[in-house]
């Protein structure tokens, strides 16, 4: 009995081990030790010891870059939640069967390949696209508008594309806030501000940082919105990072600037935690 | 209707707008006479027809079929398995383990993509197909563990111990009590692996050889020089599978509670 007892113990268990030591662990702790390595100029990488690719994140021209990044992912986030916020709390005028069916239609287009979805928005935002040739066949502008291969196009294309991951929390925490609490504070004549800034707002800041946390660091990373809607002019740390990998072949540096991402990523979380937040709670869907 | 009511059902098409703008024009594209997505000279069917001669394309979503579907079950079996083994026992690191597997869901993607890029290189894999599944796998695994584990917090301990009171098996008690009373955790985190595995672009990037384009990275790698409405009707064929399948699910499930009288 005891033996059968450890047999089903290693079964369920051993599985899980291999799989974090060999996939995960072991690969960044790779990266990790190639983040101190030099770079020869053929692509390979000389074993010595160095700090140097971290110091070049300093450079001038990756400074840019990075902020550049932030900046996009920033403005990505905070229009985010100023779509999510509205959307959430208008959905819960709504019967709890039409909610179940709205939230699951927020979900529909994102089982569609999300490239071709990129693609959709070429179509629509382009100087002879769809948006364009209404406006100035309706006459409402002269000239077409530069809707894309700027910073206009890649901040339509990321909160599209992250929007879902900010919709889904936000809105789970909103539909927990009890309902007596809106009505109370209206009762009270508080204003709608009011009622969301001191409501709403610390009730479910929580699911707002989950959402948040799933829409920052996603955007730093997509560079195929950057290169698509951005004409390939702009740069993201995720640029950055594929360049040095596929064409610069700088591994070490490209490694320097991931474990700079992960270490961003783990404070990042670490408030996540610190607000209250579960971990099983991120990017479930 | 009040104004209020008003202004928040607003809000709501708006929203919907927004989120399926895009897609509305790529279907109504699939049908386009024009190659070019950008006047509507009259409806056809050809494009639907072309698309079972590009052969490229087909090849690419028949690789994204292969990918996915191994993948999914491989992670959906390991996720479950190791969702359990966490919950249940007690084992050497199992802190580590437990904060490792959180990793593939919080960092970009673009870094998991590079370290396994790297682990690849000095395991002498040779980038392919099987590099492609195995990363698949990798990224998959954890959302699968989180969600079978959200169900299993839920999971009364009493139905396991009456079972064994009531003479079962390890095994019976396993696939007729456990199993069954986990199953929509399982579900649903196999959904979110396959939807996953469809969509990758950021990993298959870095982990894709030559002969193993996904179809994701055909679509990546024409999108640039324009892509034909053969693409678009790809997708609507590929939207229309989900959305049937979708409803189908919705449906079998509101029969079934239904059935039980709920």
């Amino acid at each position: 009995m005891n033996k059968r007892f450890n047999i089903e113990k290693y079964l369920f268990t051993v599985p899980v081990v291999i799989y974090s030591l060999l996939l995960i662990l072991l690969p960044l702790l790779y990266v990790l030790l190639i983040s101190f390595f030099k770079s020869d100029s053929y692509g390979g990488m000389i074993y010595t010891f160095t700090l140097s690719n971290y110091m070049e994140i300093f450079n001038i021209t990756y400074i840019r870059i990075f902020l550049k990044s932030i900046g996009i992912a920033l403005i990505t986030t905070a229009i985010c939640l100023c779509i999510a916020y509205p959307f959430a709390i208008s959905l819960m005028s709504k019967k709890e069967t039409t909610r179940n069916l709205l939230i699951k239609l927020v979900m529909v287009p994102f089982l569609m390949n999300s490239l071709i979805r990129t693609y959709g928005w070429i179509v629509l935002l382009r100087k002879n696209g769809i948006i364009n040739s209404a406006l100035v066949g309706t006459g409402i502008i002269s000239s077409p508008l530069s809707l894309m291969y700027n910073n206009i196009g890649i901040i339509i294309g990321m909160v599209y594309t992250l929007l879902p991951f900010m919709i889904l929390p936000v809105y789970s925490a909103v539909s927990k806030v009890d309902p007596n609490l809106i009505e109370a504070s209206y009762d009270l004549g508080a204003s709608k501000t009011k009622t969301f800034t001191k409501i709403y707002l610390p009730l479910t800041i929580s699911g707002a940082f989950n959402g948040s946390l799933m829409v920052f660091i996603p955007a730093i990373g997509y560079f195929f919105i950057t290169d698509i809607l951005g004409g390939g002019k702009i740069m993201i740390i995720g640029n950055l990072i594929k360049n040095q990998f596929l064409t610069a072949r700088n591994w070490p540096f490209g490694a320097a600037i991931s474990i700079f991402l992960i270490l961003m990523t783990l404070i990042l979380v670490s408030i996540y935690k610190k607000l209250g937040g579960k971990m099983d709670d991120l990017g479930g869907m | 209707m009040n104004k209020g009511k008003w202004i928040k059902t607003l809000t709501i098409i708006l929203t919907f707008i927004f989120l399926y703008a895009p897609i509305i024009v790529l279907v109504i594209y699939s049908f386009n006479k024009s190659k070019m997505n950008v006047i509507f000279t009259g409806f056809t069917f050809d494009w639907y027809k072309t698309l079972f001669h590009n052969t490229d394309l087909l090849e690419a979503f028949g690789n994204t079929l292969i990918i996915a579907g191994v993948s999914t079950v491989v992670s959906t079996v390991i996720g479950t398995i190791s969702a359990l083994g966490l919950y249940k026992y007690n084992f050497p690191m199992k802190k580590l383990i437990n904060g490792l597997i959180y990793i593939p869901i919080v960092i970009p993607e673009i870094v998991l993509g590079i370290s396994l890029l790297s682990v690849y290189t000095i395991a002498n894999l040779k980038l392919g197909m099987p590099s492609l599944i195995i990363s698949h796998i990798a990224f998959s695994i954890p959302f699968v563990i989180t969600s079978v584990r959200s169900t299993l917090n839920l999971l009364p301990k009493e139905y396991e111990e009456a079972a064994y009171d009531l003479g079962a098996s390890r095994f019976d008690v396993f696939t007729k009590v456990t199993l069954p009373l986990i199953m929509p955790g399982v579900i649903s985190g196999a959904t979110l692996a396959l939807t996953l595995s469809m969509d990758d672009v950021v990993i298959s990037y870095f982990t894709a050889g030559p002969g193993s384009n996904t179809l994701p990275l055909q679509i990546y790698s024409i999108i640039k020089t324009g892509i034909t409405p053969d693409v678009n009707a790809l997708s609507t064929l590929m939207l229309l599978a989900t959305v049937i399948i979708l409803t189908t699910s919705a449906l079998y499930q509101s029969r079934k509670i239904a059935r039980r009288g709920y």
